[in-house]
This record gives C-alpha cells, sequence and structure tokens, in this order.
C-alpha cells in the first residue's frame, strides 16, 4: 500500500552527462569563478599557513613552522571551556526549537485557518530582521530580568530566529506526506499522541534531521545575539574570537589565527554532516534533479 | 403544527451543530493547540521586545517623545544618517554583486556533470569560514604586506589599500554571502522546469531569447527573495566592518552605531531607536524589491493563460 505513496526519483534512469561547451560567455564565468576561487583560497591558507607560522615578517613564507600556538590558543582562550559553551548552547538551542518548532510546523503545513497569514507574518520577521535589530531591544530586557548576560539569556535568544527556522525548514517535508496515511492510522483508532510517535515521527526523520543540522550550523555562527547576551563566561566560539581578536593587550596574531582553524575545521564537519542530509539544491523546490 | 414544532426544536440547539463542530469548519480545531508553544515563544522572545523597544525609544532622558530619534539623525557625535547611507552603500551591492554573479554560475550548473557536487561544496565551503576568519584572511592576504599586494610589487604595481576601508568590508560580504545566493538560486532554477526552455529551442528561440523569455521571468520570485535574503545578511553587518573596516569612518555602519549607543554609551532609547530605524529601513527595501518583483512577474507572464 505504501509502496504505491512513495515515489523513488532515483528509480529514474540516470542521463547522459553533458560535456562542458566552451564558448566566450562560458570562459568569461568559469574564468571568475576561478578568479574567485582563488582569491579565497588565498585568503583561508594564509590563515592557515599564520596559523602554523614561528614569525612571518615582510617574506613569501613564514620563516619557520610550529605547531605550538593551538596549544598557547587552547590555555590562552580557555578554549575548553569556549567548545563547552558552544556546544551546551547549540544542543539546547536545537532541542528546544526543534521541540516547539516540529508540531507548529505541522499545523501550519496542513491546516487553514483564520489569521494563518498573520502568524506566518510573525514566524517569518525574525528570519527578515537583522539580528542587531530585535537583539538589542531583547537584551535590554532580559538583561532587566536577570537573565542575561549569561548562558540562559544567550539559549533565549538564539532561539528567537531558530524556531521560525524550524518551522520554514520542515513545513515543505511535512506536506510531502501524504495525509491519507494519517487518516488510515486515525480509523484504526490511534489518537493524537499515537499519531506522532508511531507515524509522523519515522516519516519526518529527515526533515527533522534537515532541520536540526541547519539550525545547529546557524546557532554556532551566530555572532550577533550570542554577543549581545553573553558574559565571558557564556562566550561560543565566534564571540571568543571576535573579542580575542578586538580585545585589549598585545597578543601573537598566529593564536587567533589557530582558533579560527579550530572554528573552521568544527564548522565544516557539520557543513559536511549537514548536506549528507538536506541537498542544497532542493532547498525551496523539492523538483526530481535528473531530468533535462 | 407540531410538526413544524419538532422542526424548529431541531433547528434549533439541535441541528446548528455545536460550538466546537462550527470552528471546526473553519479549521479551528484542538489540533491547533500544537501551535501554542511557537506562538508563545514568538511573542515573548520577539513581538514583545520589540514593542518594548519600540516604546523605550520614545522615552530618552532628554528631548521629549522623539527626543532618541532626533538625537540619532542630527547628533554630529551619533552621525546616524550617515551610518544608514554607509550601510545600504555597502548592503545594495553586495546583494546585487551576489546575486548577479550566481545567476549566470548556477544557470551553467543547472544540468549534470561531472564534478558537480564537488564544485558545489566548494563554492559552499565560504559559510563555514566565519567572519573573523574571513577577516583574519582578508587583512592576511590583501594587506599592506600581503601575498596579493607583494605579487602585485613582483609585476611593478603599487601596492593597493584593500583593507582597513569600505573594500575589505565589501569583500567580507561577498566571501559569506555569495554561498547563499548562489545556492538559493540553483534551488530555484533547478526548480524551472527544464522542457520549458525545450520546447522554446524547437520552436527556434535562441539561448538570449530563451533566457528573456522563460528563464528570466520564472526565476524572478526566486530573485527577489535571494536578493532579500542576501540584502538581510549584507545590511546587519557588525563584526567585519569593525574587524576589516574603518568604524570610525568609512564603514561606520548602522548595526555599530545601535552597538555603540548600547553597549558603549549605556543609552538605551537611543539604541532601541537605531534599531527601530534599521529595521524600517531595511524593510522599506525589501518591500521595494517585492513591488518591483510583483510588476515585474506580472509584466513578463502574461502570455501564459
Amino acid at each position: 500500500m505504501s509502496l504505491t505513496l512513495k515515489r523513488n526519483p532515483k528509480a529514474a534512469p540516470a542521463p547522459a552527462k553533458r560535456p562542458l561547451a566552451a564558448s566566450p560567455g562560458t570562459f568569461l564565468i568559469w574564468g571568475g569563478m576561478a578568479i574567485f576561487l582563488i582569491l579565497l583560497l588565498g585568503v583561508v591558507s594564509s590563515v592557515v599557513v599564520n596559523s602554523f607560522a614561528r614569525e612571518w615578517f615582510d617574506t613569501w613564507l613564514p620563516s619557520g613552522y610550529t605547531a605550538s600556538w593551538y596549544a598557547e590558543a587552547w590555555k590562552e582562550y580557555d578554549l575548553g571551556q569556549v567548545i563547552g559553551t558552544t556546544v551546551t548552547v547549540s544542543v539546547a538551542v536545537v532541542g528546544i526549537s526543534v521541540l516547539v518548532g516540529a508540531p507548529a510546523s505541522y499545523v501550519l503545513a496542513r491546516r487553514n485557518f483564520p489569521g494563518k497569514s498573520i502568524l506566518m507574518l510573525v514566524f517569518l520577521l525574525p528570519i527578515m530582521m537583522p539580528p542587531i535589530t530585535y537583539g538589542i531591544p531583547l537584551a535590554t530586557l532580559l538583561t532587566y530580568y536577570h537573565l542575561a548576560p549569561g548562558l540562559t539569556g544567550v539559549i533565549l535568544a538564539n532561539l528567537v530566529p531558530s524556531i521560525p527556522f524550524v518551522i520554514l525548514t520542515m513545513t515543505p517535508f511535512i506536506e510531502q506526506i501524504n495525509p491519507s496515511i494519517e487518516s488510515a492510522a486515525r480509523m484504526c483508532g490511534a489518537n493524537m499522541l499515537r499519531l506522532f510517535t508511531k507515524i509522523l515521527a519515522p516519516l519526518l526523520i529527515p526533515g527533522i534531521l534537515a532541520a536540526a543540522v541547519l539550525v545547529l550550523v546557524r546557532t554556532v555562527g551566530m555572532f550577533e545575539l550570542t554577543f549581545l547576551t553573553s558574559d565571558s563566561t557564556s562566550d561560543t566560539l565566534v564571540v571568543a574570537l571576535f573579542t580575542a581578536m578586538t580585545g585589549a593587550g598585545i597578543r601573537a596574531q598566529q593564536s587567533v589565527d589557530a582558533m579560527a582553524v579550530v572554528y573552521m575545521l568544527m564548522m565544516m564537519v557539520m557543513l559536511i554532516v549537514a548536506l549528507r542530509f538536506v541537498n542544497p539544491t532542493q532547498l525551496v523546490s523539492q523538483i526530481r534533479e535528473d531530468t533535462d | 403544527m407540531t410538526g413544524q414544532k419538532s422542526g424548529r426544536a431541531d433547528s434549533g440547539p439541535g441541528t446548528q451543530p455545536a460550538l466546537s463542530h462550527r470552528l471546526a469548519e473553519r479549521g479551528i480545531d484542538k489540533l491547533l493547540l500544537l501551535l501554542l508553544p511557537a506562538l508563545l515563544f514568538a511573542l515573548v522572545l520577539f513581538v514583545y521586545p520589540f514593542i518594548y523597544g519600540l516604546g523605550l525609544s520614545f522615552q530618552p532622558k532628554t528631548g521629549g517623545l522623539f527626543g532618541a530619534y532626533i538625537k540619532f539623525f542630527t547628533d554630529p557625535s551619533v552621525r546616524g544618517l550617515e551610518s544608514i547611507w554607509v550601510t545600504l552603500q555597502l548592503a545594495v551591492p553586495a546583494a546585487l554583486i551576489n546575486v548577479l554573479a550566481s545567476v549566470p554560475i548556477a544557470y551553467k550548473m543547472r544540468g549534470k556533470f561531472r564534478g558537480k557536487r564537488a564544485l558545489t561544496t566548494v563554492l559552499v565551503i565560504p559559510i563555514t569560514l566565519g567572519t573573523v576568519l574571513t577577516a583574519e584572511g582578508l587583512l592576511n592576504f590583501f594587506g599592506q604586506r600581503g601575498w596579493l599586494n607583494r605579487f602585485l610589487g613582483v609585476l611593478g604595481f603599487e601596492p593597493l589599500q584593500l583593507v582597513q576601508n569600505y573594500w575589505g568590508v565589501l569583500w567580507s560580504l561577498i566571501i559569506s554571502g555569495f554561498p547563499f545566493a548562489f545556492l538559493l538560486i540553483l534551488s530555484y532554477l533547478s526548480g524551472i522546469d527544464p522542457s520549458l526552455e525545450a520546447a522554446a529551442r524547437t520552436l527556434g528561440a535562441d539561448w538570449k531569447q530563451r533566457f528573456r523569455r522563460i528563464t528570466l521571468p520564472l526565476l524572478a520570485p526566486g530573485l527577489a527573495i535571494t536578493f532579500c535574503l542576501t540584502f538581510v545578511l549584507a545590511f546587519s553587518v557588525f563584526p567585519s566592518a569593525i574587524l576589516v573596516g574603518d568604524p570610525s569612518g568609512s564603514t561606520r555602519v548602522i548595526a555599530y552605531v545601535a552597538y555603540n549607543a548600547w553597549g558603549q554609551q549605556f543609552d538605551y532609547p537611543l539604541a532601541s531607536a537605531a534599531a527601530i530605524v534599521m529595521g524600517a529601513v531595511e524593510l522599506i527595501v525589501i518591500i521595494l524589491v517585492l513591488i518591483w518583483r510583483s510588476r515585474m512577474y506580472k509584466g513578463s507572464t502574461g502570455g501564459k493563460g
């Protein structure tokens, strides 16, 4: 029964691969992209090289290499605690926003009711607004209630864009589930709770994972909201990096670079995991890729 | 008589369905309770602070009701108007460049070819860099003694001042914004049914006509949304304006002004006013783009029906 409901897009035969044609326009496009990538490579590798540099002044390459900056950054910036905070904040934000956002996205995907568009606007605005805009009043308020600066404030502030983000990411996944499966379960006497735990949750696991991983990447990379609500004990890695770079006192640039490399590697692992669950080309439209 | 009476009795509370049923017909039932937690969070953490901030912005210590706004726009130490202009000068070109550069690349990458996944991954990697690494990299690479100026020196050019000014921030916005723009545009382009273009090709349209008459109108909504999202990203530029820019001068962006009032001067009304102005300016730009989109979309697909 369910076999007829689920179509497998991968079953279609793979088409022949298109060759890369080389007209002047194409040449220009690939050339421009190559220049962009070379500059990007230069930007990234100059940080990586500097993080291993013993000394690097007016030369092409540093005079010697050492890995000690990583150890120094770990000690000097208390990276153990910073990474711990980052993990705590992101796990809490991902967990709460999925728990709160998933049921809401179910209702929004399935139902039409008066005031739905206003509700959607309320959920969309935090994503469309610059974080500073709502972050400043929010941080003022959280400080007033003694929730910020601190871990609670950081988590609460990061929930503001994360819950709408979960709702937006999960709605298309829910729309893809055939409602007749739910009707059938209900006919067989399943109540709402059983419907959610036995039918929807298993079918929604890809959607939940996609939303969770994307929120994770966003939260780890979110600078403004954390910056406004954290203190020195509740800094996440991005904020610690920023304060290390702007903060007073003369510190070796190389240890900041080492920290930046740690951050980049962390983000890269998460992004690669995210790309396993979410096909980036199908974020907004679910269409079979192997047409043409 | 009795029949009518019984009929009336039926059409009374009997036939009129219970309130919950009538509401259910309009889509209101117990299921909507699932929305409550999300709504509660939105109201407590977004709507309430926003209204609170709005109220705060009208309660400055001096200057009456609009004192904070007047201070924002006229006080020479705040330079609010200038900061709006600076931010727009950064955000609009950055968003335009990101969207316009993404279109041809995504257009070329729609089909299947060898190495597509690898190339997509490479183009997406800048998302992982983060502002600080990008800033450090820009300072190292484009700086006075960086590889680029060193290379230009070998070729006999004067070193260029590419960081600690407008260009450094613009670079940083392009590096962080391009992956998003590219992913979204690629996603929208993949959503356009290729058989439409194939049909046009059969009718003898060359690639320019196909692009102008078919792809572009269908892509217009996607372009508008992508522009809006990358614009929002660029408009909220804050850390990179400090790190690779010149926050006291040419890259004094509005987020910096707002943060400065909040975190350095503890002038909460002024900070709230700056935040409200920031949101308003951003919404105006987005609304303008969406109006343009609705015009463009109607005009170009009028012949569809």
